[in-house]
């Protein structure tokens, strides 16, 4: 058996500490080892997104990071998004405009959506389109996730403004 | 009598047909709380990984299990050799043939699945089956189905070489699987004889893959002491399922549950039973402890479940004013090394026949021939009934060929070819009958929202400009579909019919719980089908539960596929809701001292008419059936089971114009407007329907501009990962403008058809055909999918106005 490596990071928050193999996948680890089964697996080449989760504030597809490589971050996956019983602007978007169908690349699309609204919070259609090119959905066509999308971004501007 | 607004104040609390109600599905996937297959973890489970040819035909000489045995974490190995005692080394399929489990002595196509490895997780059993090691003798590989059936072509399948029949009539070559034919020959040749106009096309249905985001997998759990079975699976059809476990297993169907969870997309992919699942039970059975197979992407797409493959001839014989006479289309279908295309007993090339489209053709005649190759098997239907894609592929894209010999306008020929509204229902030359249609008013409301005569002239004056750097095309399909399989005189899978079934139980406060013999893979069925219950019985969407997908606690249905939800569990569900509806009633009489025929039904409750103040609602009515209080001899509680077998298919239409731009220079093909009216009767869920449309769409799409399995002469792969299979992200999929009209089913309770699979079937000849009439002044009748920039480029370059 492989040496294992005792890893920490943060992870929706909360502080975890796990062993695993230097060969071990990100996705592999937060699926079958920290019990977050929300992200999930499409492909294993980074080519679907279903994975993607939110580490030190870039979108990562956890299938093509190793866990050791993931020591001292930051992490959100989609389990992380709702706050104290609330759902995340984009979470309740994805449900009113019937931006998921499946709902196997929906925590991808959404831990995606968030860090493109940190990047850009009143991106266009296209800016939206580019945006989440990296995460494919094979059932809504991806229009009524591009509305979802604007959707929480007004909603989300709304609340900035209210509270500035 | 209520005013009106309390009246719709009423009706807008059941949330019932007809309403765009959010769905109920969503709150656990936006939470990440789905539970799909590889989410499920269960003690001791044991993860299995298939170790798979290199060769697309070799003899196994030996298999090594020795190294992969030693290394850390391996448990077992099993082969077709551990495999025959319990004699699961072959099973049958859902196509009338029998396909390898584990390769017994010899492997057909590459990445056939040749041995499993048991271990602890699965970075061990990826290890383990890197391990073992199977020493090959390449045989020679027929990769062309062209070449199947050749005097000296090489045997591919020797287990049955001596078979005459392999479930579909007699065979003529080794090679060969079956031949169906439909329709009058001699009829259509005598038309074809004395027609004004013929013409005749080759049009190729490439093999594609369905591919949904999810892959295929099981978690088998047997348990020893009990010799209960418990498979979950992420399937389309979780009841046929078992009963096929069943029949290999020997285990009573009684003693298997199979639950389907929450299912990551099907498309078809995961309708048949694959070997993977057959090893992963026999290793749970043979091991004691639960076993976990799921695959990767490439495993999916270069062995489980690829659609289509259909290598068509399409020919019209027509009158001088364009008015067709006769239809002969042939296709040669690669079933690949088995035939596991899943396909109703008495229609082995599916619902083919269904290829005279929306149009009144008098004379009709169609053959398949299906082969087998050194490729996988399968021949799903993707995103479509079986084999109606490549039948409506055939026939849209045959009228515009026919449109472009004779100088008629695309639309107009549609026009003076389409079965009339007074005409229904119609029944064809092969005998379907059309139950409703008003085609030639979705055409034409297609045609006025798009402006169809400014963009013809705008076409026109491109054309002209010698230096315009774009083609503009414009693609036309009026299709029409067959979806709700089926009537169980016509249609049966392993014998059993393809009715489907609906049970209700209404619960004393008012809480229903529905169960159903589908399976949902992210059509909203927990919402649609609530709907229709809030609906019949006036008690609100919201309290309504849907279960479908565990065999133990459904009633017995064929599942999910073909477009057959709404047109038979939806219909078993208003029957079921009416059995449940009539006894209320019998309730409500007595409660009110009336007669039932003084009784009136409004929204949510019964009136007694003339006497509106008197009245008892359904919410009154489910408490009162669980008391005493209730008519003479009758029992307690409102429950009702249906099955449901429909008396004729559902025959949703629809319309679709696409225009595209291509550019000269690099063949790239960009979709300007894509406009889809679909009619599919009865509206349940308006949103949902909107939903199912952009997806079966963006899926045209993929199939039209870029999806193919491509294959070198010795039978390798050389597009399996997404890497090379296309699947369009945001940035390639158009934005997509739909609209509808209602031509209510008159055979369906509550006049509903199928509505997921129209726009697949009808947006990829409306691609081809936008493709495609780009290039019609420069003398192009056809060019075969996929149009992707580069293949487009080349027809560019073959004319020479690539060129600046």
């Amino acid at each position: 058996m492989a040496s294992t490596h005792k890893v920490s990071f943060k992870l929706n928050g909360k502080g975890v500490e796990v062993m695993v193999e230097p060969r071990e996948l990100l996705i592999h680890t937060l699926r079958e080892k920290l019990a977050h089964t929300g992200p999930h697996i499409g492909c294993e080449t980074s080519h679907c997104g279903a994975c993607t989760v939110d580490v030190d504030g870039l979108s990562v597809k956890s299938c093509t990071v190793l866990t050791v490589q993931c020591d001292g971050a930051e992490m959100l996956t989609v389990e992380g998004l709702e706050q104290g019983g609330v759902l995340h602007a984009l979470q309740q978007a994805f449900h009113e405009e019937h931006g998921l169908q499946c709902g196997y690349c929906t925590p991808g699309m959404l831990t995606r959506a968030y860090r493109l609204l940190k990047e850009n919070p009143n991106p266009t259609e296209q800016e939206i389109r580019y945006g989440i090119a990296g995460n494919l959905c094979r059932c809504t066509g991806y229009q009524n996730i591009v509305k979802a999308v604007q959707s929480a971004a007004k909603k989300l501007a709304a609340a900035q403004t209210a509270t500035a | 009598m209520g005013d009106l607004s309390e009246l719709q104040e009423r009706e807008q609390k059941l949330q019932g047909m007809g309403t765009s109600l959010l769905r109920k599905e969503d709150a656990k996937f936006i939470r990440g709380q789905g539970n799909y297959v590889d989410d499920i973890k269960l003690p001791g489970m044991l993860f299995g990984a298939l170790v798979r040819s290199p060769y697309a035909h070799a003899r196994i000489k030996s298999i090594d299990k020795t190294k992969a045995l030693a290394a850390p974490g391996v448990v077992a190995v099993l082969t077709a050799d551990d495999l025959k005692p319990v004699n699961l080394h072959w099973m049958p399929t859902l196509g009338g043939d029998v396909q390898a489990v584990l390769a017994d002595k010899k492997v057909c196509f590459q990445m056939q699945e040749v041995a499993m490895v048991l271990a602890s997780d699965r970075y061990a059993a990826a290890d383990g089956a890197a391990l073992v090691e199977v020493d090959y003798e390449e045989l020679p590989a027929i990769v062309d189905p062209k070449k199947s059936m050749a005097a000296d072509a090489p045997i591919i399948r020797e287990d049955i070489a001596d078979k005459k029949e392999v479930g579909h009539g007699p065979r003529t070559h080794p090679n060969h699987i079956f031949t169906w034919e439909a329709g009058d020959k001699a009829s259509a040749d005598a038309a074809f004889a004395s027609a004004a106009v013929t013409v005749r096309e080759e049009i190729l249905n490439p093999r594609v893959h369905p591919c949904p985001l999810e892959t295929c997998g099981c978690v088998a759990s047997f348990n020893k002491a009990t010799g209960y079975l418990t498979v979950y699976m992420t399937t389309q059809a979780p009841h046929l399922v078992r009963t096929v476990l069943a029949m290999l297993s020997g285990v009573a169907e009684s003693k298997i549950r199979v639950v389907g969870g929450d299912i990551g997309g099907g498309f078809g992919n995961k309708v048949p039973v694959y070997p993977g699942y057959v090893v992963a039970i026999v290793a749970s059975i043979v091991t004691g402890v639960p076993v976990k197979w799921i695959e990767s992407r490439i495993e999916n797409i270069s062995t489980t479940g690829f659609a289509r493959d259909y290598h068509g001839v399409g020919e019209l014989a027509a009158d001088k004013d364009g008015r067709i006479k006769a239809l002969r289309f042939t296709a040669l279908a690669d079933h690949g090394a088995f035939n596991s295309h899943v396909s109703a007993t008495k229609l082995p090339a599916g619902l083919f026949s269904i290829c005279t489209g929306s149009y009144a053709i008098p004379s009709a005649y169609c053959r398949v021939d299906a082969v087998y190759t050194n490729k996988a098997p399968g021949g799903v239907a993707y995103r479509c009934s079986l084999r109606v894609t490549e039948a409506v592929y055939l026939i849209e894209r045959m009228i515009d060929v026919l449109a472009l010999k004779l100088g008629i306008d695309k639309a107009e020929i549609r026009r003076r070819n389409f079965v009339k509204a007074e005409q229904f229902p119609y029944t064809t030359a092969f005998g379907w009958t059309l139950d409703s249609g008003a085609y030639h008013a979705a055409l034409d409301k297609v045609l006025k929202a798009v402006d169809y005569e400014g963009l013809r002239r705008e076409q026109a004056a491109k054309r002209a400009d010698p230096n315009s750097p774009t083609l503009m095309g414009i693609g036309l399909a009026t299709f029409t579909e067959i979806v709700g399989a089926g009537p169980t005189k016509v249609c049966d899978i392993l014998g059993i019919g393809l009715f489907d079934s609906c049970e209700i139980r209404v619960h004393p406060t008012g809480g229903v719980i529905a169960r159903l013999g589908t399976m949902t893979q992210g059509q909203g069925h927990a919402t649609t089908y609530a709907q229709i219950i809030a609906t019949e019985l006036g008690l609100p969407a919201s309290d309504i539960v849907v279960e479908e997908g565990d065999t133990d606690k459904a009633p017995y249905g064929a599942g999910t596929w073909g477009s057959r939800s709404t047109p038979v569990s939806g219909a078993a569900t208003a029957q079921a809701a009416r059995k449940i509806k009539d006894k209320a009633k019998k309730i409500a009489a007595h409660l009110l001292e009336v007669a039932e025929g003084d009784l009136e039904w409004e929204i949510d409750r019964f009136k007694v008419k003339g006497n509106p103040s008197q009245a008892k609602t359904m919410k009154e009515i489910c408490m009162v059936s669980h008391t005493s209080n209730i008519p003479a001899g009758m029992e307690q509680g409102l429950n009702a089971v249906s099955y449901y077998d429909p008396p004729n298919m559902t025959f949703p239409f629809g319309a679709y114009l696409c225009v595209v731009d291509i550019d000269k220079y690099t063949g790239e093909v960009m979709v300007r407007r894509f406009y889809a009216l679909d009619d599919c009767g009865t509206r349940i869920n308006p949103m949902v329907i909107e939903g199912q449309i952009h997806g079966g769409l963006t899926e045209a799409f993929a199939v039209a501009m870029g999806q193919q399995i491509p294959f070198d002469e010795n039978g390798n792969h050389l597009g399996n990962s997404l890497m090379d299979y296309f699947l369009p992200t945001a940035m390639e999929t158009p934005h997509w403008e739909t609209d509808h009209t209602v031509t209510p089913c008159p055979h369906h309770p509550i006049g509903a058809k199928g509505v997921a699979e129209s726009p697949h079937v009808g947006g990829i000849p409306c691609f081809s055909n936008a493709v495609i009439d780009a290039f019609a002044h420069l003398g192009v009748r056809h060019m075969d999918m996929p149009h992707s920039a580069y293949r487009v480029w080349q027809q560019c370059n073959a004319l020479g106005i690539n060129k600046r």
